[in-house]
């Protein structure tokens, strides 16, 4: 017993010393090593009399198990020594600046046709596309626009032959008629894209964008019409209330037809939509031409609805603030930092259309 | 279409403000495009007498006038009119006034050291005629007890300019707007006198419309007015036509342009003894010309409608008359035509000689075919009133005979097109307004249409006609109902948005540019397509459809490097062409990249950017698309515009069945050509109408999942191979050893030079090795290991490194 208080003692003492890792070790040798004075006593157990081998592992243990405890603490102490040491010297300017990143953005007219998209998706309709290339009878002739007919002068169009038989689409009208060709009847539809026009200047692009709409079934009248775009004007501007007018107007496929204007005024220098008494175009629309629908196989005695078109650039403009059209295409890396959206922000029907 | 609240009420009695006036033309579809108030300004036009002449002292042909501008007040004012003398009465305009002709406001100004204050004004400045010879004379009889008073009455109303829609060439003439607005409630319309010529003088110029094919005129009639002296329109008729910001010229040519623009009815007048012998109207034949009254000579193709005497063509009908037969003023006799014309004939005439005019502009609309005599009376009775002179008895000659349509309309087609009723008693009267004659018939109405209104022709014309008189606000709204049948998107444009914002996502900025391009750059990046001209470019600059979306992008590229930006990413997702023919089109998504990584960075050393950036844009897109890069397949034949050894060609499988995308450093002659100054410009194109279409949806790809919980171990492996072998061929021939075994092989070095043979390279790899099944022990280990040698070798001719 007294060699293993002794040890006991001997040991704390020395371990209360400020020692090094090194110095450890060897204590711990000295204690625990194959010939350490812990292990040389626990070869002894054997040789104690039976009545006191009991007490003397007991005692044996509890002794290893204070030495091997303090051992390890001792060199707990001295590991956090050396890592604040470590720590100190590892110090450095936080405020350096973070690794180079680059932002993309969404071009907003492309943000707009998403929302459009999102806007139209909750009320049953989805998106067909048509070629930027069209024939002439879709763009014209089969919309009620013959050969010859003054209306066909309010479009500038640009064409790709000599006979005018092929040309860049004026408007995106010529998807209805290609959606209506290949199904049948009812049609729930709308159809974002490119449209051209020679025409160029402050408020005109040779190329511009616009989202026709086209919903054909039985017994749909003027009142869905603009039902429907009220209900889509509100959503995108975001609004609870709007202004609306129809004010008659002419398209020759479609019959009546209207010209959609929206009341708005300047406050501070922005155009707040849906209060004031100025008033603002934004889009043709009416029920679809008989003859249109004769057109494209659709009996007019069963079938009946209305289409729209509305300019794309314009409502983002109107939106977003963004003044001059021709800016959209310019591509200058400033604007389309600014104006562009994080691509994160796909716009969707729970978490809003805009942040 | 311009015209007055004053003018409109020569056809309408209304008591309202000029204000509710223009809200009614709104709501009934006449849309009014701009207010204008021309009299604004013109009170401080002033009679004026000069009571003083005296020459300029530094100038010969210069006068320094005293004017008398009324109480007592004289104004020494510098003129150089030959007329100007003692005792004239003229138009003064004091310094501040606008000169209605060129829209300068006058100053006090000194000319040749003598200050003068105002200016005496020619007719011609006041916008009053032509006559810009000398200053303005006023009758001293007239104008000798107003002297000081405005010379423009202060009544006329503003300026109303109104977009009339191509369907209503009856609203092209101010009796026709008051028509509707009278239609919509907006006051009632006054009665035209019917005026009886009660002449026994016969039209002694014979007039013949030939009966050819295609020939565009159906009815001509004509009116001689014999010994008129042609003078100056009298006041009434000079404001009317100045009201509407139309220039007085005599008073012939003035009456055919009143009663125009009043009845829409569009006249010609001929100084009848011009005309050899008689008029033929007919088809021209190639070759004929003619001087028109716009001083251009005119050579006619076949079929052109003509009006022509012995000597050949006077004009052309309905769109512009000729130098030979026009009036003058001292123009004696007078023929006055007034004919009906195809619309259709008339466009197509006009648009091959490239003509417009206001006639052209009505007769392609649509006259009223019952309008010719109406507007004849009204031209020759005023001509006689103003001019003297004799009316002869009207000629009219026709081809065919106008029938009135008459079409069938049922009340109940309203309801059902518009969502709401009217009664049809309101109907019957709106229609009446309009001028339709309506009989029931049972239980449709029988509609005859007016003859001005060549746009009706069916029911759904008529319905239009009575809800645009309604009023649009009567319309109710139906909310729409929330409900989806149809997916709103398909598989191929979820993907275009797909790739749209994955590229947005790696750090480009979207741009949208033009589909078409400067014919220059196109050539650079227009690889194997042919050119596609447009026919009518807006600028030599945008002549071609796009055959890449590289031109775009470079232009762009270039200025905003000249903006001093140094670092970008630009990508388009759009269409570019390989055709004319409409759905030759695929939609690209393209980007390039300009410049340097790690530019000024305090991190780490910048380079620029390079292939392998972009590389991984595309394959990173592509596999957030849903493909599976381990299938990939790359080879290095690429355009012309790539650099041909830093570019590939990428294709989803080994199948190479359509190339998915193309991506490489632009090739350095285009750089340098196009004068691009940056360190680096690499580029990719994505071709979406190639990409197909993931067979599995997300939702059955997520119910496969297997991972392993065996331990896996990394081998390294370094081969010495000849130049030639690609990587991507090494990797394969490795993974194909055993595909269940080898789960990721990874390069970690490529190296040539120093202790390898020439022609050689040696690469090393990284395989990572990992059963489904079991642990594997040392000897599975190095069973594989051996075979992936041993393979290696055979396959490639490669020698491993020891």
């Amino acid at each position: 017993m007294s060699d293993i208080k002794n040890i006991r003692d001997q040991f704390v003492s020395k371990l209360k010393n400020d020692l090094s890792l090194e110095e450890i070790n060897t204590i711990k040798t000295d204690l625990f090593g194959k010939n350490g004075q812990i292990s040389s006593q626990f070869k002894t157990i054997g040789l104690i009399p039976e009545k006191e081998r009991k007490k003397f592992a007991s005692d044996l243990n509890q002794v290893k198990d204070e030495l091997q405890s303090l051992i390890i603490n001792k060199i707990n102490e001295i590991d956090g020594k050396k890592i604040n040491e470590k720590l100190e010297k590892e110090k450095i300017d936080i405020t350096l600046p973070e690794r180079p990143f680059a932002r993309g953005k969404v071009h907003p007219v492309s943000q707009t046709i998403d929302e459009i998209s999102s806007i139209f998706s909750e009320i049953g309709f989805s998106v067909e596309e048509g070629p930027d290339v069209e024939n002439e009878y879709n763009n014209f002739t089969a919309l009620n626009t013959p050969d010859n007919h003054p209306a066909r002068d309010m479009h500038d169009t640009f064409y790709l032959d000599e006979n005018k038989e092929v040309l860049l689409r004026t408007h995106t009208s010529p998807v209805q008629i290609r959606t209506m060709m290949k199904d049948k009847p009812p049609f729930k539809i709308i159809a974002p894209g490119r449209t051209y026009r020679s025409d160029s200047d402050q408020t005109h692009a040779p190329m511009f964008h616009q989202v026709e709409g086209l919903h054909i079934d039985k017994n749909i009248n003027m009142g869905h019409l603009k039902g429907c775009l009220n209900y889509f004007i509100k959503e995108f501007f975001e609004v609870e209330k709007i202004k609306m007018r129809f004010r008659p107007s002419h398209f020759p496929f479609t019959e009546p037809s209207a010209e959609v204007d929206i009341g708005y005024k300047i406050k501070d220098g922005k155009i707040i939509i849906g209060e004031g008494d100025q008033w603002l175009e934004i889009l043709g629309c009416g029920m679809v031409h008989p003859n249109v629908l004769k057109n494209v196989k659709v009996d007019p005695a069963k079938y009946q609805g209305y289409a729209f078109g509305i300019g794309i650039d314009r409502l983002a403009m109107l939106k977003y603030g963004i003044n001059d059209l021709r800016s959209f295409f310019d591509c200058d890396y400033r604007w389309l930092n600014h104006f562009g959206f994080d691509p994160l922000d796909v716009p969707t029907n729970y978490r809003g259309l805009s942040r | 279409m311009k015209i007055t609240f004053d003018w409109l009420k020569d056809h309408l009695t209304v008591n309202a403000k000029e204000e509710s006036l223009i809200e009614k033309l709104t709501d009934i579809g006449l849309e009014v495009e701009s207010i204008e108030n021309l009299s604004e300004g013109l009170d401080l036009f002033k009679i004026a007498k000069i009571v003083k002449t005296e020459k300029h002292p530094n100038a010969d042909r210069l006068k320094v006038c005293d004017v008398d501008i009324g109480e007592k007040e004289i104004k020494k004012v510098v003129c150089g009119a030959p007329n100007a003398r003692n005792g004239l009465i003229t138009v003064y305009a004091p310094p501040g006034a606008i000169i209605p002709k060129n829209k300068t406001k006058l100053v006090v100004a000194k000319i040749r050291d003598v200050t003068s204050y105002g200016m005496l004004c020619s007719e011609s400045e006041l916008n009053l005629s032509e006559e810009s010879e000398g200053i303005t004379e006023l009758a001293l009889s007239k104008y000798n007890k107003s002297i000081g008073k405005n010379f423009f009455n202060q009544a006329s109303s503003n300026l109303i300019d109104l977009s009339i829609t191509p369907n209503r060439p009856d609203c092209l003439g101010v009796r026709g707007i008051a028509r509707d607005l009278a239609a919509s409630g907006f006051g009632k319309l006054k009665q035209e006198k019917n005026k009886v010529i009660n002449s026994k003088k016969p039209q002694t110029i014979k007039v013949k419309i030939s009966n050819e094919k295609n020939q565009g005129c159906f009815s001509f009639g004509s009116c001689l007015i014999t010994n008129v002296k042609n003078v100056e329109s009298p006041k009434w008729l000079k404001d009317k036509l100045i009201s509407i910001g139309q220039k007085p010229i005599s008073a012939i040519v003035d009456i055919t342009n009143y009663v125009m623009i009043d009845i829409n009815r569009p006249l010609h007048a001929y100084d009848a003894d011009k005309i050899e012998k008689r008029i033929i109207v007919r088809n021209s034949k190639s070759g004929e010309e003619f001087t028109a009254l716009d001083n251009k000579n005119y050579k006619l193709e076949d079929g052109m409608c003509v009006i022509s005497d012995d000597k050949g063509v006077l004009g052309l009908g309905g769109i512009i008359g000729g130098t030979r037969s026009g009036t003058e003023i001292d123009t004696k006799n007078v023929l006055i035509e007034s004919a009906y014309f195809d619309p259709r004939s008339i466009r197509s005439t006009a648009k091959r000689l490239n003509i417009d005019s206001d006639a052209k502009f009505r007769f392609e609309r649509g006259i009223d075919q019952l309008s010719i005599e109406e507007g004849l009376k009204k031209a020759a009775f005023l001509i006689k009133k103003i001019c003297g002179g004799e009316i002869s008895k009207i000629d009219i000659q026709k081809i065919n005979k106008f029938k009135n349509k008459i079409i069938k309309f049922d009340p109940n087609s309203f309801e059902k097109v518009t969502g709401f009723k009217i009664p049809t008693k309101d109907m019957l009267y709106i229609l009446g307004k309009l001028g339709f004659q309506c009989k029931k018939d049972k239980k449709a109405l029988k509609l005859t249409i007016p003859s001005w209104r060549p746009d009706i022709s069916q029911e759904i014309d008529v319905v239009e006609e009575l809800v645009r008189l309604s009023g649009y606000d009567k319309i109710k709204i139906e909310e729409p109902i929330k409900e989806r049948k149809k997916s709103t998107l398909t598989q191929t444009q979820k993907l275009f948005h797909f790739l749209q914002r994955s590229i947005a996502s790696k750090g480009y900025l979207e741009a949208i540019t033009w589909s078409f391009t400067d014919a220059k750059y196109n050539d650079y990046f227009k690889g194997q397509y042919k050119e596609l001209k447009i026919i009518n470019p807006i600028s030599s600059e945008l002549s071609v459809l796009r055959n890449s979306i590289f031109s775009n992008l470079i232009i762009y590229m270039r200025k905003n490097i000249d903006r001093g930006i140094k670092d970008l990413s630009i990508f388009e997702i759009g269409p570019i062409f390989y055709g004319t023919q409409p759905g030759e089109q695929n939609t690209v998504v393209s980007g390039l990249v300009a410049g340097k990584k790690s530019r000024l960075s305090w991190l780490e050393k910048d380079r620029n950017v390079d292939v392998f950036d972009i590389k991984r844009d595309v394959v990173q897109t592509l596999v957030e698309a849903g493909y599976d890069s381990e299938k990939f397949f790359i080879d290095d034949e690429t355009p012309t515009y790539y650099h041909p050894g830093k570019s590939g060609r990428l294709f989803l499988n080994r199948g190479k069945d359509s190339i998915a995308a193309y991506f490489g450093e632009i090739h350095p002659n285009i750089i340098k050509q196009i004068d691009l100054k940056t360190e680096s410009l690499v580029g990719f194109e994505i071709f979406l109408d190639n990409l197909k279409l993931p067979k599995k949806s997300l939702k059955d790809q997520k119910t496969k999942y297997s991972v392993s919980d065996y331990q896996k171990s990394e081998r390294d492996f370094a081969f010495i191979v000849d130049k030639k072998i690609n990587v991507q061929d090494l990797v394969s021939v490795i993974a194909n050893v055993d595909k269940n075994l080898i789960s990721n092989i990874k390069v970690f070095d490529v190296y040539e030079g120093e202790n390898i043979p020439k022609n050689k390279k040696s690469i090393a790899i990284s395989v990572t090795i990992q059963s489904q099944e079991k642990t594997l022990d040392v000897s599975d280990l190095d069973k594989i290991n051996k075979l992936i040698i041993k393979t290696v070798e055979n396959k490639t001719g490669a020698k491993i490194r020891s």
